[in-house]
């Protein structure tokens, strides 16, 4: 047994503790451990809690674990020896309902915190909300604001305190939408649109990305969301459309080639019903969307196909 | 007339390509020229190639894992190294390479290293833990052996010729689809899986039958050990789950080579269906992972506690449990494809029930230990090494299986760490504990201690190292298969991941030198006796390694315990009153061949060779004719031979006088 106490024992419990601490470290200005957005912080809350619940039966295995093998260690352990013993209907009982208890108490969060943070759920009233359509493409975002007839490349901005509503589909493979510090995920398919909603509390630049690997350019495909106050949004909006910069069939079609790396851009107008024809692109047949909710009611900023 | 085959598939384009391309080549060639110049040949023919022996056939699926581990813990320490440099830059391997990497690491760790050891272990176990002379379908065993092999050899072949699928190891379209992934990459995947696949389906086939038809006449299913139990799992697993991957497989392989529309972006195909299907059979899998290593794990803590299982009952019921609940859970690996909340929570609610009847089985090993006489085998270390480090892996599971906590962590580092969290400890700690435990039983001499117990530090540190630093960088946005990122916060973590990696290289090193001191000494520490360590289970009563025929009589099964039960009555080795004939399967070559021709047509098809493809069936076709109409598949072993092996057993057990664990006096 001394064998085993001797330094490499020593050298990996050293070790351990480091990496905990390190890891301690890193961890608490994480997005995740630090976030921004109401929807976020409920889902690290509850992550929390799992955890904090499932202590119940990890710490005492990891004791028993540790005291069974010290104490009934063959050479030199004190407990007493008894070979046939493999029966106890009391400790049977225990294994079993203790888990089964804390799994219970789980399901009933799950079942809960499902339908809470469901992230088609809208999260406010439509005049607090800006409505965004977001299109995965090889390999960066596209940001289009129906209300306000302008898009963005790889910056999603909207004002703090105000819910952002998000379709998304994709123009190209399967792509996973996430921004850690806002919460949520969702994945964004070719002729579907799915749904996800979040807000920031807080004013900052939150780096979100595509999680799904989709080639080459995959690991460069990041966005930043920009929380910003009202007159700051403002602004952006007016930049937007200072750009003399239109996003029509023609310009879309350019967009959509593969680029790596690409770099943030603005649209000082974008073609109305662009984001219906790139799903139609897809839909030979009626188009597919994963619910059958009717799809969110779209303002055209104006008619026709010229720039306004 | 070589379809998509020619100059420009060959490595040349890059010196990393190249390098791993001339290794493969030259290790092969390597071991050609060895065998040739040694004059080997038609001994490796003749006793191991063609050999429908359930304990050879294991030996050799655990020797391809072996070298597959190798093979994709390369691709491992690659993606270490790159990522622990890649901050702003694209470090040494280009974004097409690094997709290869991962790709191959994942596909050949499941199904050329996992598999197969999982496979290996059951092959030579199983059968003696039974009291039985054989599995039910002998030449079957052949054949999945051989298709398993030509999946390998598909894959390696990739690194030659052509390249690997950048996909990843679940192959999710439209990424996966012709349109997006035109080359020859996914072709390899699909058809390494198609071949190997319909190996395992054989393999579970083979084993229900196995388990349920040629136990020892007296044994009854609750008489049956552990390992039996979990493989009778893991086998109904793999014969319904498989079927499953074949048909996902097959759907894509229709959609890239004859352009059908069940996965595509446009026309009506729906990706979301691939998703389904290929976790359909992708969870199933991980028990088909997982039940053998804990099976292992009850053996050999019973065995090195030198007391009897606790809760035997619990344990049957658990893995019983977890192989029903297993199909029900697959939603889990897509709560972000937008489902309504009532589906997701109750797939949310079906995974976390499973950690139930897992809880129950770890305690049921702790209790186990308690009151026991622990010793610390290799086999034991890596037991307790997968105790403590499981149940963080079942935790963030439990973490993962609420769906609004999988929103933040989908498709990141954390879930990376999680699945190795749960696979390393859960599969490969068993497989190793299996190999250490059962290694004298296959080989008829024990494994070096000193270097099993350097090898399991490393690689539980090393595990440490390299896999808490992904939990943490889940934590701060990192996802997984990034080539390069753009946050310099994540790079100290990523350097101790390389760290970590180095760790376990050097232990898988200890355990190359493990196996060399072990074969040099092999004459000093020969398992004379059959029973190294006083254990319990009926494998145990045959020599080390057994003979062809593995028990000359059948043994009379009273307990749990069997041959525990005989040992304490004093009838363990009792000689038979007489001997009779015993028929065996005789060697053959068809199944090599069908493996062969399994590897043609896979390689053809990758490469649009269809001449090549339509010989190859038709090799397919001839040799099942050749099969069916062989009169002589069995062969008779005499009684007077059987009893001559038989006597100088008894005599030679009873020069060395075996007292109770003396192997570790």
């Amino acid at each position: 047994m001394k064998h085993f106490i001797s330094k490499p024992f020593i050298t990996g419990i050293t070790l351990l503790g480091l990496l905990l601490v390190l890891a301690g470290c890193g961890l608490q200005t994480s997005p995740v451990a630090d976030p921004k957005g109401p929807i976020a912080i409920l889902e690290r809350d509850l992550l929390y809690t799992a955890f904090f619940i499932m202590l119940i039966v990890v710490i005492p295995v990891y004791f028993m674990v540790f005291w069974f093998i010290w104490r009934y260690r063959a050479k030199g352990g004190t407990g007493e020896y008894k070979p046939e013993w493999h029966k106890s209907s009391i400790i049977e009982v225990i294994v079993w309902s203790i888990p089964a208890a804390i799994i219970i108490t789980l399901g009933y969060l799950v079942w809960t915190y499902s339908y809470k943070l469901d992230p088609y759920k809208k999260i406010a009233t439509p005049e607090n909300t800006i409505n965004v359509q977001v299109v995965a493409q090889d390999w960066k975002w596209l940001f289009i604001y129906p209300d306000l007839g302008i898009a963005s490349v790889n910056e999603l901005a909207f004002p703090v305190d105000k819910a952002i509503s998000l379709q998304l589909t994709s123009d190209t493979v399967m792509n996973s939408f996430l921004i850690p510090a806002l919460g949520g995920q969702i994945y964004a398919m070719a002729g579907m649109t799915s749904q996800l909603n979040l807000q920031a509390n807080e004013i900052g630049r939150f780096r979100g990305r595509n999680t799904q690997y989709s080639g080459d350019g995959f690991s460069m495909q990041f966005f930043d969301a920009v929380a910003m106050t009202p007159e700051e949004f403002d602004e952006w909006v007016a930049n937007a459309k200072s750009q003399a910069k239109p996003l029509s069939t023609v310009t879309y079609d350019q967009l959509a080639q593969p680029t790596i790396g690409h770099d943030v851009e603005y649209f000082s107008w974008v073609k109305p019903g662009l984001y219906e024809e790139i799903l139609k692109k897809y839909a030979r047949r009626p188009e597919t969307t994963l619910r059958r909710h009717p799809p969110a009611t779209t303002q055209p900023a104006c008619e026709g196909d010229t720039p306004c | 007339m070589l379809g998509r085959l020619g100059f420009d598939s060959l490595p040349f384009y890059s010196a990393i390509a190249f390098g791993g391309a001339s290794i493969t080549v030259l290790g092969g060639l390597a071991v050609f020229l060895l065998v040739t110049y040694f004059g080997k040949w038609r001994y490796f023919w003749d006793e191991w190639l063609t050999s429908l022996d359930h304990k050879r056939i294991g030996i050799m699926y655990i020797a391809l894992a072996l070298v597959m581990l190798v093979r994709g813990f390369v691709d491992a320490l690659m993606m270490r190294s790159q990522q622990a440099i890649a901050l702003n830059n694209d470090g040494y391997l280009a974004p097409e390479h690094f997709d290869q990497v991962f790709s191959s690491h994942g596909t050949i760790m499941i199904f050329f290293m996992a598999m197969p050891f999982l496979t290996g272990l059951i092959n030579i176990v199983v059968p003696q833990q039974l009291g039985a002379r054989d599995v039910a379908f002998p030449f079957m065993n052949s054949i999945s052996l051989w298709l398993t092999a030509a999946g390998a050899a598909l894959v390696m072949v990739s690194l030659v010729i052509g390249k690997f699928s950048t996909a990843g190891w679940t192959g999710y379209p439209p990424y996966s689809g012709a349109e997006y992934s035109p080359g020859v990459g996914v072709d390899y995947w699909i058809w390494a899986l198609l071949v190997s696949g319909v190996g395992s389906t054989m393999t579970g086939i083979n084993f229900v039958v196995t388990i349920i038809k040629c136990r020892a006449p007296k044994m009854r299913l609750m008489q049956m050990p552990l390992f039996t139990w979990t493989t009778l799992c893991t086998s109904l697993l793999m014969a319904f789950a498989f079927p499953a991957l074949t048909v996902v497989a097959a759907m894509l392989g229709l959609d890239r080579i004859l352009g059908f529309h069940f996965f595509t972006n446009d026309a009506g195909g729906n990706m979301m269906n691939y998703a389904n299907l290929i976790w359909i059979w992708g969870h199933p899998e991980v028990y088909i992972l997982i039940l053998p290593a804990f099976g292992v794990f009850s053996e050999v803590t019973a065995t090195f506690s030198q007391k009897r299982l606790f809760g035997y009952r619990s344990l049957v019921y658990a893995t019983a449990v977890i192989t029903i609940l297993s199909f029900t859970v697959w939603l889990h690996h897509f709560f972000t494809m937008g489902s309504s909340p009532n589906v997701n929570a109750v797939f949310g609610i079906a995974t976390m029930i499973i950690a139930v009847p897992t809880g129950v089985k770890i305690f049921d090993w702790v209790f186990t230990m308690y009151k026991g006489r622990i010793i610390f085998h290799p086999a034991m270390l890596f037991t307790i090494g997968f105790l403590i480090t499981f149940v963080l892996g079942g935790v963030s599971g439990v973490l993962l299986a609420i769906p609004p906590a999988d929103f933040l962590m989908h498709n990141s580092t954390f879930l990376v760490a999680h699945f190795h969290n749960v696979l390393i400890p859960g599969a490969v700690f068993g497989y190793f504990a299996g190999f250490q435990y059962w290694f004298p039983k296959a080989t008829g001499f024990t494994l070096d201690r000193a270097w099993g117990v350097r090898s399991f530090w490393f690689w539980i540190i090393g595990f440490y190292l390299a896999f808490m630093p992904l939990y943490a960088l889940g934590f701060m946005g990192m996802s997984r298969r990034m080539e390069r990122y753009e946050m310099a916060e994540w790079q100290p973590f990523l350097i101790l991941a390389a760290v970590g990696a180095l760790s376990v290289l050097i232990g898988i090193f200890c355990q190359g030198m493990q196996l060399y001191v072990s074969i040099r000494d092999r004459e000093k520490n020969k398992d004379i006796t059959g029973d190294p360590y006083n254990a319990r289970t009926l494998e145990w009563q045959t020599s080390s390694p057994p003979a062809e025929y593995n028990f000359a009589k059948v043994p009379d099964v009273q307990d749990i315990d069997a041959f525990w039960d005989m040992k304490q009555r004093g009838v363990a080795y009792a000689p038979a009153r007489e001997y009779e004939d015993i028929h065996l399967p005789r060697n053959t070559g068809i199944g090599v061949f069908l493996g062969g021709l399994g590897f043609l047509v896979g390689f053809a098809v990758t490469w649009y060779i269809w001449w090549l493809v339509a010989l190859g069936f038709l090799g397919v076709l001839a040799c099942l004719i050749t099969r069916s109409s062989q009169d002589h598949t069995y062969e008779i072993i005499p009684a007077a031979e059987i009893e001559a092996h038989e006597k100088a057993r008894i005599k030679a057990l009873e020069a060395h006088k075996p007292t109770p664990g003396d192997f570790w006096s």
